[in-house]
């Protein structure tokens, strides 16, 4: 079983997609079939980011190092949701027009700090094999810490983004808070051994 | 694009036939071919001018009360009762009055009314309406020589209207306008929709429209019309006065702080519809920009 988690894993990340197909399919993607799709992989991006931050922690309340090995496929899930939901944005909303895209980056707060967001993901992407760990040394690690603040990148996008932070950005942004808090805590615990 | 009369637009189910029928005939492949590549496609005129969908307008709403998600007002509004319900017309005026929903329907008579909706995120549709100018409603009472503004109140009941339960916005939902905007004759009661009776997740029994304007300042469920003297603070001003500012006409000119205005999404247009430009008031300016010359719209957004 435990060979076969990383392909369930896997699998079962691919849910977003099954989900979409079927809706585009069926068509149920309802009355603003765009920004269903757009909001769909924003969604699932910030789930999986949640995701990937969770591994840690989990392995700590589980003392299980099993979690560690889903971390990297729950990383690059989360770029591939978020180039998907940047590409939807781009080409199905604004059909690759730059210039109100352009516009909307620099002037709009929401669109601002997510497209970092996405920018941010890029190198953590190219630096995620195993032969750019060897090769980056105790620099990977300070690298990939910039997950931290893609997390709250991406929960204040949806927050801004948002009429009224009930109930969804909430709920996010508390998640994201309590995987958060676990840093601080294993930091310290850390400087206590 | 002004004014619909009903004889301009074409009714859902006719519509549809004609498509199926071009379709089924197979007559010009190569110009439907064309005129689904969207920059290619210049007539959508006509497309912004198709009646919505009875199902899209029932099922997709922003109505807080009953929840945040657009499907959420259509789910958790069904067992809303609108009956018995009072609306009173009072403040500012000589004589306050109280009327019942069946006074008002006796009292004035609904025509069918057709105008484009635009909400403030971006998105529109074309609703017939049934209703009858505000105006007729407010000549009801005489107003002092104070009032300078008209206020309204959505009902307030947590008990069926789970979303109050939680302070999303101050509750009880409010809104207002200037006493010339809420004479002006587009301004409309609403009591039914496509013929029929105002479904609950559409502000049932009776709501107002202002077609020039962005959705949010159509209030739904009203019990209270009040006449003031100072301009009323709406719920969307009191949560964000940066965003939502009183008079929110629809303007392409003006963004909203968070996205543009200068384009919309029509609703039920499909995945490959492209956005189309905003017109300012909605177009209805011909009817409405008289009401606010000499005024800056950027800063009296």
């Amino acid at each position: 079983m435990r060979r076969y988690s990383k392909t369930l894993v896997f699998f079962l990340s691919l849910w977003p997609i099954y989900v979409i197909s079927y809706q585009i399919i069926f068509n149920q993607l309802g009355p603003e079939p765009v920004d269903r799709i757009i909001n769909h992989f924003g969604e699932w991006t910030l789930i999986f980011i949640l995701l990937t931050l969770s591994m840690t922690p989990l392995k700590q309340i589980t003392k299980s190092v099993e979690w560690i090995k889903f971390r990297r496929m729950l990383g690059l899930f989360t770029f591939f949701y978020a180039s998907i939901h940047m590409l939807s944005y781009v080409g199905l909303d604004y059909r690759f027009d730059f210039e109100p895209l352009i516009n909307d980056v620099l002037k709009k707060k929401f669109i601002f700090i997510g497209f970092s967001a996405w920018l941010l993901l890029i190198p953590l992407a190219i630096t995620s094999s195993e032969r750019m760990v060897r090769l980056l040394k105790q620099n990977w690690k300070k690298i990939h810490r910039l997950i931290y603040i893609i997390g709250i990148f991406g929960v204040l996008h949806y927050i801004w983004l948002s009429k009224t932070i009930f109930f969804k950005p909430l709920i996010f942004l508390i998640l994201l808070i309590v995987l958060l808090l676990f840093r601080i805590k294993i930091t310290k615990s850390a400087f206590k051994i | 694009m002004i004014k619909f009369k009903n004889s301009e637009i074409t009714p859902e189910n006719i519509y549809k036939k004609r498509r199926s029928f071009i379709k089924s005939v197979g007559l010009g492949a190569s110009t439907l071919a064309m005129s689904s590549i969207p920059f290619l496609n210049k007539s959508l005129a006509s497309e912004r001018d198709k009646l919505t969908s009875y199902k899209d307008i029932t099922t997709y709403n922003n109505y807080y009360e009953f929840g945040t998600s657009k499907s959420d007002p259509y789910r958790n509004s069904q067992i809303f009762k609108t009956t018995p319900w009072d609306i009173a017309i009072e403040g500012e005026v000589e004589k306050p009055i109280k009327l019942s929903m069946e006074e008002i329907s006796e009292m004035f008579i609904s025509e069918e009314r057709i105008y484009r909706l635009r909400c403030v995120e971006g998105w529109s549709m074309v609703i017939p309406w049934m209703g009858f100018s505000l105006s007729k409603l407010l000549s009801k009472v005489n107003p002092t020589n104070k009032a300078k503004f008209v206020e309204f109140e959505s009902v307030y009941d947590p008990a069926q209207m789970k979303g109050q339960r939680y302070p999303v916005l101050n509750w009880p939902y409010n809104e207002g306008l200037r006493i010339d905007e809420a004479m002006h004759p587009l301004t409309t009661v609403v009591t039914g929709l496509y013929g029929k009776k105002l479904p609950n997740q559409n502000g049932a029994p009776l709501r107002i429209f202002i077609p020039w304007k962005y959705g949010f300042k159509s209030a739904k469920a009203i019990v209270k019309i009040k006449f003031v003297e100072n301009m009323p603070t709406s719920s969307w001003m009191w949560a964000s006065p940066r965003e939502y500012g009183f008079y929110s006409n629809v303007n392409p000119n003006v963004d909203h702080p968070r996205w543009s205005q200068a384009t919309e999404r029509i609703i039920g247009e499909g995945v490959w519809a492209p956005r189309v430009k905003t017109l300012m008031f909605n177009g209805y300016g011909d009817e409405v920009a008289s009401l606010y010359s000499g005024m800056d719209l950027k800063k009296n957004f």
